[in-house]
């Protein structure tokens, strides 16, 4: 046992404290400041002189109060019950809080973040003199009705197991099995800890080879994501990036969601908790909560809490993808992450970078997200398991050329550039289909070809049309639109129907809020079907007018809200009354050429 | 050993005054965030607070200014206490300083409470997301950017721009439908003239509702640094008033900017590393602090909703204070100058306001059912209108086909008739989206194209006829 170091106040500026006599703490140590108990990280060391920013408020400490040194660095606490939970910025959980201490959130509350007095049931699966490694699964519990936990031997741990519990209920401080390691017996529970600034060790990293699914078209089509890859969702304000975020931990096909809201708003936060405590997973009857973690560090909170935010979120996020698991992190907003460095940074009165950031800005977004990815994790037998970032950016004036964004971008794979001009005429979700890109595209082009082999020539098609709109609108802003003929007429309407009714979405309407891959597909096939029609009827003389009046454009327009049982019967039927519609309109075109 | 207190000790060790800052030697047993009386022969009693001690100096900010003190004659005197807002029934119709002393001539009022200005967080696991629909009778606000209970909504103005009539305005009409008590406001003003402040004083009493309105005024001639306080004075009144006697509440607070460049002064008096254009690279989270004391508590029946006003510097939308106060607030409200060039009042830009909470306080038993997809579909409308306009202006109006006639037709009458409308003129909802259907029955119905076939076969107003 290390002896206790204790210093004291000599200096509150802030959330910043230092502290004397602290000669033998460690960088990012945990601490307690003064009578209340106010925890704090050291972030600085000079000779017996700490610097220490607070978690919490600092008002009220004074000088020559007490400062005692913990021993450990910020850590959390990882097993059953995570999973339904909702923390604060250094994992606090916060319906505890709320439920013992009322609505507003007070200074130095000590609670755990995983209830010890909680009983789980414990299935053993290893054997008494196993010899096991780091991450290997000794058993697990059912934590919630989707997800199996896997109790995992602590990533520094290995020997042989001496002693392995029966099947039955435990805590999370009962020992559950004894291990007999080079340095001797070591208890393992079904919780252990981890500090959240080191990354949790695999095996190898893996490229990505699979899809995230979505359930959001423009996504899934255009622009898809990796399991184990890095996205960043990028707009000024009010253009929809919180939508976004809370869509996809709706719908994305992962195991496991850690939502990180981070330096963003109550009322938000309140209603998305809210949502989703009411809200069913998919079709399923399992509730949307029973996957989802939330990190909830509000505005203002304390912006040190906020920092530390991210890395709490990732270090769950790893845990659960150390068990295999495919995990997605969505973290809203990284610019209010960057934003609480700069202030910690200004705060230590460090060299500052461009616009203020610390030259460190883009080292430590690329320490963050390399903790993305899909690998081999460790334990003796193989398992993969992924963590997917999806960050938010908010840039100041909505301009990409700052910091964040640009740093962001060079590690990020998909980029989806939300616009004010979309947002601005309600177009949901405002991905501007000529900025966003997805790097991904060729590396999932085998899995989609899986699904129909001609999805990538759709979405390829698709994207050409709306980039002929593009220069026909130019053409048609400088001289106008007489000058064009019905083809060129044809372009902007087919265009309209596919921003309408494809790539517009819904994320409030029941049936359009998701669409099946197969929809998805289905949908695009029919309105390109719909232009490649309105062509060759162009072609061969019927007016642009008559095809517009046709009926089918308002089944068209419906598909989108055609519940998922119905939708391929809907489909097929609409696709012969189009064949049907056609047909008589050429005809009919012909009949009249006749008289 | 004998702990003598440092509490109500005059101490004559200033060192150094800087901008509104004293440094002087530090006294044990002071804690951070103290606050400070200071004493002068001549200013009399100023109140400050500490924001920086040390072994060796401790750092004052004195919230009514440092004019007037001297090294030698000034002295601190330490209360032990943190700052603390009087709170009581009585505060209703009385008018306080940005510092919560009376000034209106009125008797000091009797406290019920002594709150903390510095709120702690509301935890959001005890907040009560915002669902409840306020009428605040301005089509633009209420058709396309709905106000709910428990926002905060943010006007963004320019100097010379109406921002002071529409707030009046919707001080005047704004009511929670269904329910029988109208709003108590509480109205902070930071660093506006006198005469800005009689015209708001003016107009609560000619609607005779000054008696269920609390004042806090710190004028442009008084010191910057107490507008720090003024809107946490206020909310503190406000959180109170909602959360312990189940009242709504209403915040105006009036100029943000004001308060931000009293930030910045401050920031820059303590040689602080600046962020963008000068301001702290704190203000995000500091306006956060402010803003964020919006909302309603699960199982209060009072809330506090906010419409914070600021003047954009040079009509600038990405300038930091309007920038960091849409990235904090639910939306923002946008006074546009086009606008009032054109004589539109209210001069509100529908196409980049916008309200984040909108979709949960309409719709059935809300509003009504169409509202949301009657909003995007105006939205979508005036959008292509403006497009439309901008092709005529480069190519002349024979460049238009017909249906982009229609579209900028729809825009005119839209601005006309929708978005106008007189200061006096108080429309309820059904009126508000019922103007919006008259205005797109211009267009052809295949454009609806945001709206569902049964939407517009029971609301659209030529349905049936062709």
């Amino acid at each position: 046992m290390s002896k206790k170091i204790i210093g004291r106040v000599s200096r509150v500026a802030g959330s910043f404290v230092t502290a004397k006599c602290m000669r033998g703490s460690q960088m990012f140590e945990l601490v307690k400041v003064g009578d209340a108990g106010v925890i704090g990280e050291i972030i600085r060391l000079e000779g017996n002189v700490a610097v220490i920013q607070a978690y919490e408020e600092t008002e009220g400490i004074k000088l020559g109060e007490n400062v005692l040194a913990t021993g450990k660095p910020l850590s959390v606490e990882l097993g059953p019950g995570l999973i339904g939970q909702i923390f604060d910025g250094v994992q606090r959980p916060l319906t505890v809080i709320s439920n013992m201490f009322g609505p507003f959130i007070k200074r130095g509350v000590e609670t755990l973040a995983l209830d010890p007095k909680k009983e789980w049931k414990f299935n053993p699966i290893l054997k008494k003199g196993v010899k096991v490694i780091g991450g290997d699964i000794i058993g697990t519990v059912q934590e919630t009705s989707l997800l199996n936990q896997g109790i995992m031997v602590p990533p520094n741990i290995s020997g042989i197991i001496e002693n392995i519990y029966s099947e039955g209920k435990y805590t999370i401080i009962d020992p559950i099995a004894k291990i007999k390691t080079s340095k001797g017996l070591e208890n393992i529970f079904l919780m252990h800890t981890w500090p959240v600034r080191k990354p949790r060790p695999y095996k190898t990293m893996l490229p990505p080879t699979e899809p995230l699914l979505s359930g959001q078209r423009i996504i899934d089509s255009f622009f898809p994501i990796a399991k184990g890859g890095i996205t960043a969702t990028t707009g000024g304000f009010g253009t929809g990036k919180t939508v976004v975020l809370q869509t996809l931990a709706m719908w994305v096909d992962a195991d496991v969601v850690v939502y990180i809201g981070c330096g963003e708003r109550g009322n938000e936060m309140a209603d998305v908790l809210n949502r989703f405590s009411k809200l069913k997973l998919g079709s399923s009857d399992h509730p949307l909560m029973d996957r989802t973690i939330f990190v909830a560090n509000v505005s203002n909170m304390p912006i040190v809490a906020r920092e530390a935010s991210i890395y709490t979120g990732i270090t769950l996020a790893e845990y659960y993808r150390d068990m295999g698991y495919n995990v997605a992190l969505m973290a809203d907003s990284t610019s209010r992450w960057a934003e609480a460095l700069r202030e910690i940074s200004g705060r230590l009165e460090e060299m500052p970078g461009e616009e203020g950031y610390p030259a460190y800005l883009a080292s430590r977004l690329a320490e963050f997200y390399a903790r993305a990815g899909q690998v081999k994790t460790m334990g003796t037998k193989d398992r993969v398991g992924s963590i997917t970032v999806l960050a938010a950016i908010s840039p100041p004036g909505g301009d990409f050329s700052e910091p964040v964004t640009t740093n962001t971008l060079r590690i990020a794979k998909v980029f989806w550039a939300l616009d004010f001009a979309l947002a601005h005429r309600r177009h949901f979700p405002a991905i501007n289909w000529f900025m966003s890109y997805s790097e991904y595209i060729p590396m999932l082009e085998p899995w989609f070809a899986k699904v129909e082999r001609d999805w990538q020539k759709l979405c390829g098609e698709a994207r050409t049309l709306l980039k002929e709109e593009e220069e026909l609108r130019e053409i048609v802003a400088l001289i106008g639109a007489e000058i064009l003929g019905d083809k060129q007429r044809s372009v902007f309407e087919t265009a309209k129907m596919l921003k309408e009714y494809f790539l517009l979405q819904n994320a409030f309407h029941p049936v359009d809020a998701y669409c099946p891959i197969a929809k998805t597909y289905k949908m695009l096939r029919i309105f390109l079907k719909f232009y490649d029609k309105t062509k060759t009827a162009i072609e061969s003389g019927v007016p642009l007018t008559r095809i517009l009046g046709l009926p089918i454009r308002e089944k068209l327009s419906r598909l989108k809200i055609t519940p998922t049982n119905e939708f391929d019967q809907v489909y097929n039927e609409i696709d012969k009354e189009m064949n049907e519609q056609f047909e008589k309109l050429e005809l009919k075109d012909l009949e009249e050429d006749k008289i | 050993m004998r702990n003598k207190s440092h509490i109500g000790v005059k101490y004559y060790t200033i060192k150094e005054i800087t901008g509104p800052l004293i440094f002087c030697e530090s006294v044990s047993g002071v804690g951070f965030g103290e606050i400070v009386k200071v004493l002068t022969p001549s200013e009399g009693e100023k109140i400050g607070q500490v924001i920086d001690i040390s072994d060796e100096i401790t750092v004052i900010q004195v919230f009514e200014g440092t004019s007037g003190l001297s090294i030698e004659t000034t002295a601190v005197r330490f209360t032990g206490e943190t700052l603390k807002l009087p709170v009581s029934t009585d505060m209703f119709g009385r008018m306080f300083t940005g510092t919560g002393e009376p000034t209106d001539g009125g008797p000091n009022i009797i406290p019920e409470k002594f709150l903390d200005i510095h709120a702690p967080t509301i935890n959001p696991c005890s907040r009560e997301h915002p669902t409840k629909f306020i009428q605040t009778g301005i089509s633009v606000i209420d058709g396309l950017n709905t106000l709910l209970l428990g926002q905060k909504l943010p006007l963004l103005s320019g100097t010379g721009l109406p921002h002071k009539l529409l707030a009046s305005q919707i001080v005047k009409q704004a009511k929670v439908v269904g329910e029988e008590e109208g709003f108590t406001i509480i109205f902070a003003a930071m660093g506006i003239t006198s005469d800005e402040v009689k015209f708001f004083r003016d107009d609560f009493l000619r609607m005779g509702a000054m008696g269920k309105v609390i004042m806090f005024v710190n004028r442009a001639e008084e010191p910057a640094i107490e507008r720090i306080l003024t809107p946490r004075m206020a909310l503190t009144a406000a959180e109170y008033f909602a959360f312990e006697h189940d009242l709504h509440v209403l915040v105006i607070l009036v100029d943000m900017t004001n308060y931000c460049e009293a930030l910045r002064e401050i920031s820059a008096s303590r040689l602080e590393i600046p962020g963008r254009r000068g301001y702290p690279g704190y203000m995000y989270t500091d306006l956060a602090t402010i803003y964020e004391r919006a909302g309603i508590i699960k199982g209060k029946k009072g809330s506090v909703t906010q419409m914070p006003i600021l003047t954009m510097p040079d009509d600038d939308i990405t300038h930091p204070i309007s920038d960091l106060t849409s990235y904090i607030t639910e939306g923002q409200i946008i006074l546009d100058r086009e606008m009032f060039k054109k004589g539109i009042y209210p001069p509100i830009d529908p196409l980049p306001c916008l309200s984040r909470l909108m979709d949960k306080g309409i719709g059935s038993n809300k509003t009504r059912e169409d509202h949301k997809q009657l909003s995007d579909q105006l939205y979508y409308a005036y959008a292509e209108g403006k497009i439309v306009q901008g092709t005529a202006l480069v190519s002349g109006e024979k460049a238009l086909t017909t249906i982009d006639k229609l579209y900028l037709k729809f825009m005119e009458r839209f601005e006309e008739e929708f978005i106008s409308q007189n200061y006096n003129e108080n429309r309820d909802i059904e009126d508000t989206l019922n103007i919006g259907w008259r205005l797109l029955s211009i267009l052809p119905k295949p454009e609806l194209t945001r709206i569902e076939p049964e939407i517009i076969k029971k609301y659209h107003p030529n349905h049936g006829k062709n």
